[in-house]
C-alpha cells in the first residue's frame, strides 16, 4: 500500500539530528583491518549506491518522484531512473487500481479485523436516523481511485480513514434527508446523491481520490421492526388479494347476467314475432272468411252453428233433450250417476 | 601506509560527520520549525526540499503540513426536546502557523487535547440548542413518508406532517455553527479548523427500544389501513356487482316489455283491422270457436226440442 510513505515520516521525526546509523558505518569503515578491504567495500557501497538509481514501475502504478523531499516528477509504468538513495525517493502510487471500503457489514474475504468486537462496530456504522425519525439499516460500498497521485501522497495525512469517516457522514445526511420508505425503496437514488456529495467533499479537501461507484447493499430495517414491516406487506398483499377476488366475482357474474338478459329479450322477440304472425294469420283467416261470409250471411252462420253443434255434441257427457212444452223435466235426472261418471 | 589511510580517513569522516548533521529534509507532507537553544530562528520552513543548519546547536522540529484528522469522543447529548442521542464527530484541521503551533501546543498529543476541549463542547452546545429534526434533516425536502397506492386525503397527512417535519437549520448549518464557533478559539494555536462534521447520529439504547416500539405501532397501523382499504375496495366492486346485476336484467326485461308491447300493439292494432268489418260476425265466429274448445264431456247439456238442433226432432215442419 502506499502509506508506507508514513512511516518515512515518523522515522524523521525521530532521528532529529544527526543520524546514528552513518556514524556506525563510519566506525565499521576504520576498524576493517583486511589488506585492500577498504576498497572491496567502497566498491560494494557504490555498486548497492549505483543500483538504488534504477527502480520499476508496475502497470497499474506510477511512481512519484521526491528529491529530497520536495516532489519533481511522476513516472509512468516501466523502468525508471533516478538519483540514488538519499537523494530522490519513489513512492509508487497505484493509480489505475479500484480500492474498496466496506460500511456496516463484512465481507467474508477481508479477514483483518476481530469478528468480536465488530459485530457491534458494523452495527453501529449501518443503523442511521431517517428523516422521520426512524431507524434504518444502510450498508453499502465505496469504489475509489486514485486520481491525483500527488494530492493522494501530499495533501492528507490518512486518505483512507478521512475516506472512511467522510463517507459515513455523507450517507448519513443524504439518509436523513429521506424517510424510511425511501431508504427502503429508492437504494439507487441515495447512491447517487451520496456519491455526488462524498465526491464534492473529496475534491474540497484534495484527497485526489475519484469515488467509482458507491453501491447500497440491501437496506432494512433493525431487526426487532422488521416483522411489523413484512406485515405491511403482507397487508398489501392481502389488500389486493381481495380486490382480486372481489374483481372475480364480478367478472363471474357480470357476463352470466348479460347472457341472461339477452335471453330474456330474445325470447320477448320471439313472442312478439309468435304474436304478430298469429295476428296476422287470424286477421287473414278473417278475412277470407268473411269475404265468403258476405256473399251468403244467413246460410253460412247456419252452416257454422250446426258445424260446431256437431263437433261439440259428440265431446260432450249427458245430453238431455225436452219437449218444449214439457215443464218439468226432473224426474229424468240422474245426479248421483254424473259423479259417478267423473269418476 | 595504514597511518596515511587512517589520518586522510579522519577529516574525511569529520567532514561527514558534519555535513550529515547539518543537512536536513524536509517532505512536502512536513513544515520545519528551526530553534537555537529553545528560542526560535527565522521563518519557519515550509517548503519543501534540502536544507541546512548549524549542526549541534540549531535544532529542527518537524511538523504535518497537510490535511490532520480529529475524531470526536461518541457521547450522549440531550437535545432541546430532551431525547438522548449518540453523536460522533470528527473534524479536520491544519498546522497553519507552525511556530504559534510550537510555542503553545508543542506536539500533536497536546493538539488533540486541544481540540477535544474546544470541538467537543461546540458540538454539544450546539446539539443541545436544536430538536432533534435539525440535527438529522439537513433541509425541508418532500418525503415520500407513506406507502405508494394511499390517495385518499393526501393533503390531510401532508397536513398532519408538516409541524413534524419542518426544518428551519438542517444539519449543514448546525455543523457550520460548531465550526464558527470552534475555528477562532484554535487560531490562537496556529491551527486552522477546516470543518467539523457529524459522523454518526442514534438513539441510546434506552430511547432507541421505545422509537422500535413506536416505528411497529406506525405499520402496523399502516398494514391495519391496507387491510381496511382492500376491505373496502372489494365490498364497492361487490357493489357495482349487484347494481350491473340489477341494471343488465332490469334493462333486458324493460326491452322485453316494451317488444311484446309493440307486438301486442300490433297484433291489437291486425284483430281490430279484420274484424272490425263485421263485429258481430267476429263475435259469432269467435262464439263458435270457444264453444268448440270449451266444451268438453264433462259438460252435460239439456237441450229443448225448442233449439235450433232438435227443432226437426218434433216434427220436420217448424212453427214459426
Amino acid at each position: 500500500m502506499a502509506w508506507d510513505w508514513e512511516k518515512l515520516n515518523q522515522q524523521h521525526q525521530q532521528k532529529g539530528g544527526i543520524p546514528p546509523q552513518m556514524d556506525d558505518f563510519l566506525k565499521q569503515i576504520k576498524k576493517i583491518k583486511l589488506p585492500g578491504g577498504p576498497i572491496i567495500i567502497i566498491a560494494i557501497v557504490a555498486i548497492l549506491f549505483l543500483a538504488s538509481a534504477v527502480y520499476k514501475v508496475e502497470v497499474e502504478e506510477v511512481g512519484v518522484i521526491q528529491r529530497f523531499g520536495k516532489y519533481v516528477r511522476t513516472s509512468q509504468p516501466g523502468l525508471n531512473f533516478k538519483l540514488p538513495v538519499g537523494i530522490e525517493k519513489v513512492t509508487k502510487v497505484k493509480v489505475r487500481r479500484v480500492y474498496k471500503e466496506e460500511f456496516g457489514f463484512q465481507s467474508i474475504t477481508e479477514p483483518d479485523r476481530s469478528r468480536f468486537s465488530a459485530e457491534s462496530e458494523f452495527a453501529n456504522q449501518s443503523l442511521m436516523l431517517t428523516g422521520d425519525l426512524n431507524v434504518g439499516v444502510v450498508p453499502w460500498i465505496v469504489q475509489y481511485r486514485i486520481k491525483d497521485p500527488y494530492d493522494f501522497l501530499f495533501k492528507v495525512r490518512d486518505v483512507r480513514r478521512l475516506l472512511r469517516d467522510m463517507s459515513e457522514a455523507t450517507m448519513r445526511l443524504v439518509v436523513g434527508d429521506r424517510s424510511i420508505n425511501e431508504v427502503i425503496s429508492k437504494r439507487e437514488e441515495i447512491a447517487i446523491e451520496a456519491r455526488e456529495v462524498l465526491q464534492k467533499e473529496l475534491d474540497h479537501a484534495e484527497t485526489g481520490i475519484t469515488i467509482q461507484t458507491v453501491e447500497m447493499k440491501k437496506t432494512n430495517v433493525p431487526e426487532p421492526v422488521q416483522p411489523s414491516f413484512n406485515e405491511v406487506n403482507e397487508a398489501v398483499q392481502e389488500k389486493e388479494q381481495m380486490i382480486y377476488q372481489a374483481r372475480e366475482d364480478y367478472n363471474k357474474a357480470i357476463p352470466a347476467a348479460k347472457g341472461e338478459a339477452e335471453r330474456t329479450i330474445q325470447q320477448a322477440r320471439g313472442y312478439a314475432l309468435d304474436r304478430v304472425n298469429r295476428a296476422k294469420g287470424d286477421a287473414a283467416r278473417f278475412n277470407a272468411m268473411y269475404k265468403e261470409y258476405v256473399k251468403a250471411k244467413d246460410v253460412t252462420k247456419r252452416r257454422l252453428y250446426l258445424e260446431m253443434l256437431k263437433d261439440v255434441i259428440p265431446k260432450m257427457g249427458e245430453k238431455y233433450i225436452i219437449d218444449a212444452n214439457q215443464s218439468n223435466f226432473l224426474p229424468l235426472l240422474n245426479i248421483g250417476k254424473e259423479t259417478g261418471i267423473s269418476k | 601506509m595504514k597511518n596515511k589511510s587512517i589520518i586522510l580517513l579522519i577529516p574525511v569522516a569529520i567532514i561527514a560527520v558534519l555535513a550529515f548533521s547539518s543537512a536536513y529534509t524536509i517532505d512536502e507532507t512536513e513544515q520545519v520549525v528551526v530553534t537555537q537553544f529553545g528560542k526560535v530562528i527565522g521563518n519557519p520552513k515550509i517548503e519543501p526540499g534540502l536544507y541546512f543548519r548549524v549542526p549541534f546547536i540549531q535544532k529542527v522540529t518537524y511538523f504535518p503540513k497537510n490535511l490532520l484528522e480529529w475524531d470526536g469522543d461518541p457521547g450522549q447529548i440531550p437535545t432541546l426536546e430532551k431525547t438522548y442521542i449518540w453523536v460522533d464527530s470528527f473534524a479536520r484541521w491544519k498546522i497553519v502557523e507552525p511556530i504559534k503551533f510550537f510555542q503553545t501546543v508543542g506536539n500533536m498529543p497536546n493538539a488533540l487535547n486541544r481540540l477535544d476541549d474546544i470541538i467537543d463542547p461546540a458540538v454539544r452546545n450546539f446539539v443541545t440548542s436544536y430538536p432533534l429534526i435539525e440535527t438529522v434533516r439537513n433541509s425541508n425536502r418532500f418525503m415520500d413518508t407513506f406507502e405508494i397506492g394511499i390517495h385518499d386525503n393526501m393533503e390531510k397527512a401532508a397536513q398532519a406532517k408538516k409541524p413534524r417535519f419542518d426544518v428551519r437549520t438542517g444539519r449543514e448549518k448546525i455543523t457550520h455553527g460548531i465550526l464558527q464557533q470552534a475555528r477562532p478559539k484554535l487560531e490562537p494555536f496556529g491551527i486552522e479548523l477546516v470543518d467539523v462534521k457529524i459522523k454518526r447520529i442514534n438513539y441510546v439504547e434506552r430511547v432507541r427500544q421505545s422509537v422500535y416500539d413506536r416505528m411497529i405501532a406506525e405499520r402496523k397501523q399502516i398494514a391495519e389501513k391496507f387491510r381496511s382499504e382492500g376491505k373496502g375496495e372489494a365490498e364497492k366492486i361487490l357493489g357495482e356487482k349487484e347494481r350491473d346485476l340489477k341494471r343488465i336484467t332490469s334493462e333486458a326485461y324493460r326491452k322485453a316489455q316494451e317488444v311484446k308491447g309493440q307486438a301486442d300493439a300490433e297484433a291489437t292494432r291486425l284483430y281490430a283491422e279484420a274484424f272490425g268489418l263485421d263485429p258481430d260476425f267476429y263475435s259469432f265466429t269467435k262464439t263458435m270457436e270457444v264453444y268448440d274448445e270449451a266444451l268438453d264431456k264433462t259438460a252435460s247439456i239439456v237441450l229443448s226440442t225448442d233449439s235450433e238442433l232438435f227443432k226437426y226432432m218434433k216434427s220436420y215442419t217448424v212453427q214459426p
